[in-house]
């Protein structure tokens, strides 16, 4: 038993070391049939780990304009007059802590006048609760979002944009610039923070503006475009009870708002679409992985069973010292898949590099990525796990030739 | 101890129209250990082909061969694989060393299908088998930086590094000039005496057919006893006719 198991043992070892010392022997031949190899496995795993910032960003996008999965947003409206924006509010959070909804924001657009060095200006205001910034991964370049604390400030808290910030003249934020502004009253701001440029369109100056300061100094007249500022309600919620807390806090809301109220809700992230709303990208992408592996594949095979027909006289030769079929089958294939191995490893680890390299990450937005993914691990797994199926396969049609050559005619090729 | 034992052996190919083409027909053979054996015969009279019947390369389609002590037709495919790698050694014309490995790594390469402790001790054997074929020194060079009589020498001390019984040499001097080919003869006949294998020499050269003590012909796939002329020291014996070997 103990000599069976030895024996057993021996003919793995002397296999292995027969395909390495044919991976060494012709490792120029092998390196060459491996660069395809490698090159495919590493564009699959680069599509594939692109593919996932592609998508993060593009799910971060989407947070930005509509929330975290799930948001919901209420709208609350009075058919006996104007909605009392403080009444509102008050009802709004009465109805959020008896739902434990942690996350919560009032947004709304607004403006107001800011006297900039080079003239008054209205600038848009977007009116938001300090929970805006994680519901919409709001992100800040300099300095900081808005805390808490900041609704008791006496002078109002700003997060401004790059433009605004350039208008100002960039000043360091620890010195607390004060800006005024100018709506129902006068009233001097501090930029506590600067949203980076969005891109080439973000030129005119732009901020936040936490709702309760707002509402105080909100114009009297409202802006004939805007008309009355009347913030809407968003919470974000778990996923899975969005729907049943939705129908509560409606009820809650509403009825905390009094008599002749109406409030309507929905959700405004993109999960709530029907089906996944990225899966024609995945698609895309599993497509183009596919074409490029089955090209690397055929080249593989190529040139593998060109090798075979070139090594007839070698294999014949081994046969003759009494190497049997099974172990030239055996030989051959590990050839195959000891080299589309190594070409695997290769290749994710050039795709690991190419996907964190800033450039590829600038390419796809990652520089505006908060959240960026790392490599994924199934686009290595994949990487690797296709590379030795591919040099199974690849393998198996010249292991199976080199099992039908005829030794005699082998020898004399 | 018999190596060979063939009685009535034939074999016949299809050709590509379906006929039938006889090879070799009604072959009677009896080789022992230490035997010298030589055959020759006219291109295509089935001189290799015998040879591979006798390698367990091949099958024949009539008849009964029994080789190394197990009756070929009736045993699997890697039984006569294991048997061929343990037990018969092959020197070819064309020397058919590996290329891109070195005279090491060739003698080496019939040890890696061993099996055993001949595999652990792969490096020493063979080491040891170019020293005693006078290639110690060359040990790292390759096939295409050595002469042809180093090839042959490297090709002989790899048929003979697995100690087999029995040496099949397929034309071993084809490719060599006299002075070489006898000094390879020499060689292949000195290490099978050393280790008391029995030699089958397939050649179309009548002095090294006369190194041989059994002198054989094959004539159109029929194997005969063959007188050989008296020529320059070389054996004058007659050959035992096949029939009557044993």
């Amino acid at each position: 038993m103990k000599r069976a198991a030895l024996r057993v043992a021996t003919v793995f070892v002397a296999t292995v070391v027969e395909a390495f010392e044919e991976l060494r022997v012709h490792r120029g031949r092998v390196l060459l049939s491996l660069i395809g190899v490698a090159a495919a496995v590493c564009a699959l795993a680069t599509v594939v780990g692109a593919g996932a910032i592609a998508e993060q960003a593009g799910r971060e996008l989407q947070e930005r304009n509509g929330g975290r999965p799930a948001t919901v947003s209420l709208n609350a409206y009075s058919t006996t007059g104007p909605l009392d924006v403080e009444q509102a509010g008050a009802a709004w959070r009465d109805a959020l802590d008896r739902h434990d909804v942690d996350f919560a924001s009032r947004v709304g657009w607004g403006g107001l006048t800011v006297p900039f060095a080079d003239g008054a200006l209205t600038v848009q205001a977007q009116v938001v609760d300090p929970d805006y910034g994680v519901m919409h991964r709001v992100a800040v370049g300099e300095g900081r979002w808005f805390a808490d604390r900041d609704a008791d400030r006496l002078a109002p808290a700003l997060v401004v944009n790059e433009a605004f910030w350039a208008k100002l003249g960039r000043p360091a934020l620890a010195t607390h610039p004060v800006v005024e502004l100018i709506g129902s009253e006068r009233v001097d701001a501090v930029v506590v923070g600067v949203t980076p440029s969005q891109g080439g369109w973000d030129t005119q100056p732009s901020m936040f503006v936490l709702t309760d300061a707002y509402v105080g100094l909100q114009p009297e007249t409202p802006d004939p475009m805007m008309g009355e500022f009347v913030p809407a309600y968003e919470m974000w919620v778990p996923e899975g009870v969005s729907d049943e807390l939705m129908a509560s806090m409606r009820e809650a809301f509403r009825s905390g708002i009094g008599e002749g109220a109406t409030v309507d809700g929905w959700r405004t992230d993109y999960a709530a679409i029907e089906g996944d709303p990225y899966l024609p990208l995945k698609l895309t992408v599993a497509g183009v992985a596919v074409v490029i592996l089955l090209l690397g594949a055929l080249g593989l095979v190529t040139v593998s069973l060109v090798t075979v027909r070139t090594r007839i006289r070698e294999i014949g030769i081994r046969r003759s010292f009494g190497a049997s079929a099974g172990r030239v089958f055996f030989s051959v294939l590990m050839e195959s898949v000891v080299g589309t191995f190594v070409a695997g490893v290769v290749g994710v680890g050039i795709s690991i590099a190419l996907v964190r390299s800033p450039l590829m990450g600038m390419a796809l937005g990652g520089a505006r990525i908060e959240d960026m993914p790392g490599f994924p691990v199934e686009a290595a797994l994949i990487g690797i796990a296709a590379a030795v199926a591919v040099g199974a396969l690849a393998g198996l049609v010249p292991a199976l030739a080199a099992v039908r050559v005829r030794v005699i005619d082998a020898i004399r090729f | 101890m018999s190596l060979v034992q063939a009685r009535g052996v034939g074999r016949t190919v299809e050709l590509a129209d379906g006929s039938p083409l006889e090879i070799l027909t009604g072959v009677d053979l009896e080789i022992a250990e230490g035997d010298r054996v030589s055959i020759v015969g006219r291109s295509g009279s089935g001189k290799s082909t015998l040879l591979n019947l006798l390698g367990l390369l091949d099958l024949p389609t009539a008849g009964e061969l029994h080789c190394l002590g197990v009756d070929v037709r009736r045993t699997r495919s890697g039984t006569r694989d294991r048997l061929r790698g343990d037990g018969i050694g092959f020197v070819f014309q064309q020397f058919n060393l590996l290329p891109g490995r070195t005279a090491l790594e060739n003698v080496q390469t019939p040890l890696l299908y061993s099996g055993g402790r001949a595999f652990w001790q792969r490096e020493r054997l063979a080491r040891e088998m170019l020293d005693r074929v006078g290639l110690g020194e060359r040990l790292d060079a390759k096939p295409e930086r050595l002469s042809g009589g180093e090839q042959q020498r490297v090709a002989i001390a790899r048929a003979l590094v697995r100690r087999p019984r029995l040496i099949l040499a397929d034309e071993p001097t084809g490719a060599l000039d006299l002075e070489t080919g006898a000094e390879v003869m020499q060689l292949i006949e000195s290490v099978a005496a050393e280790t008391g294998a029995a030699l089958v020499t397939i050649t179309h050269d009548p002095s090294i057919a006369a190194r041989s003590t059994r002198h054989l012909r094959l004539v159109s796939g029929r194997l005969e006893a063959r007188e050989l002329e008296p020529a320059g020291g070389a054996s004058t014996e007659a050959g035992m006719a096949a029939g009557a070997a044993a």
